[in-house]
């Protein structure tokens, strides 16, 4: 049951890596709405990037093709994100394995052994 | 609508990385609540039919819920989702694009607090990875599009519920006022803050970014709107669906 509904969850993330990798290769090159009221009212040169970042602009370092390096930086992006939120999620709120609620039990019978005698 | 670093100044930065610390960290305090469950366990000890010696009780136990289970699954196939959608800019009016922020879909999905974990891990890796937001700012980005662009979209959105009688008919409508509300709101937001730290003055800056993201918010909400209505058309579970909150079983 459980299994089944993470089966459908993957069908969002293999969407959100054909996004990542496909469709960003179409996204327009415009400034966004912040950038062009910068550059209008003139103060677009105050941006700084006081951190470059592994991959700067969403271009993997070291591929010549423009359009492969936003791809391939646009699937480890995705999966990155997918990849922290699960180890965050597992890790915080320690998953046990598939074993249901068997332990509670076996630990309320201790419980009461112990108070047995 | 990610901010760079040196369009606020360190004092905004800081203190806004400060409010943005305390509410993520909030966030994770109440998600982890909802993760587990205390389940009431009944404790019985049997005697014979003349009641001698037999003792009943109740204790609570604490356990992992089939909801935090699956909930980590759609936390991080939500984030997933928005950071890929974040990457495709659509051209807006004269030479400006804009991208999907993804706040309200996100609080809708998988509930306010997770959407904020959500925002703040996406943002976190921009600014880390691919230097999109600056790294000074990143408190400030996380309070305008996961503090003021997820919960407040998503308080927004119950308020635009609040006394309708069928919540189920004007659920996609509502979720796409509150999508385009949010990224006004997040606008403003950043717009106050560049304004606080003497960059721009107000007068001339508001206008032009509330303009701009009037139109950006429209396509917001037409995108939180379509997901939403594919997810729900597949049957996944969404978590501020009306009458479907029965999630924890």
């Amino acid at each position: 049951m459980n299994h089944q509904t993470n089966n459908k969850w993957w069908q969002v993330l293999a969407l959100a890596v054909v996004i990542g990798g496909g469709v960003s290769l179409l996204a327009s090159s415009s400034p966004d709405g912040l950038e062009k009221v910068a550059q209008e009212q003139g103060f677009i040169d105050r941006a700084a990037r006081y951190l470059p970042g592994l991959m700067p602009d969403y271009q993997m370092p070291g591929i010549k093709s423009e359009r492969l390096a936003t791809a391939l930086s646009g699937i480890i992006g995705t999966l990155g994100v997918f990849g922290m939120l699960f180890l965050f999620g597992s890790r915080i709120f320690s998953i046990p394995d598939q074993s249901e609620s068997t332990p509670v039990m076996e630990m309320e019978e201790a419980k009461i052994d112990s108070l047995k005698s | 609508m990610h901010l760079p670093d040196e369009f606020i100044n360190s004092g905004a930065a800081a203190s806004l990385a400060g409010a943005a610390a305390a509410m993520v960290g909030f966030a994770v305090h109440k998600v982890r609540q909802a993760f587990m469950e205390k389940i009431p366990v009944l404790k019985m000890r049997l005697a014979s039919f003349p009641d001698f010696g037999g003792e009943s009780g109740m204790s609570l136990e604490s356990r992992l819920s089939r909801y935090g289970r699956e909930q980590v699954w759609r936390m991080a196939v939500a984030g997933a989702l928005i950071f890929a959608a974040q990457m495709v800019n659509f051209p807006v009016a004269d030479g400006t694009s804009g991208h999907l922020l993804g706040g309200v879909l996100a609080a809708l999905v998988v509930g306010p607090f997770a959407a904020l974990i959500v925002m703040a891990v996406i943002l976190s890796m921009q600014a880390l990875m691919f230097g999109d937001g600056g790294i000074v700012a990143l408190g400030a980005n996380i309070f305008n599009m996961g503090v003021v662009g997820a919960l407040g979209g998503y308080a927004f959105f119950q308020f635009l519920l609040r006394g309708a009688k069928d919540k189920k008919k004007i659920f996609l409508r509502s979720a796409f006022v509150a999508a385009w509300v949010s990224v006004i709101g997040a606008a403003v937001a950043a717009v106050l803050e560049m304004a606080i730290s003497g960059t721009e003055p107000l007068s001339t800056v508001l206008p032009a970014m509330t303009l701009s993201h009037i139109v950006i918010g429209a396509a917001e909400g037409a995108i939180t709107v379509a997901v939403l209505a594919i997810l729900m058309q597949r049957h996944f579970k969404i978590a501020a669906f009306p009458d479907e909150s029965s999630d924890e079983q």
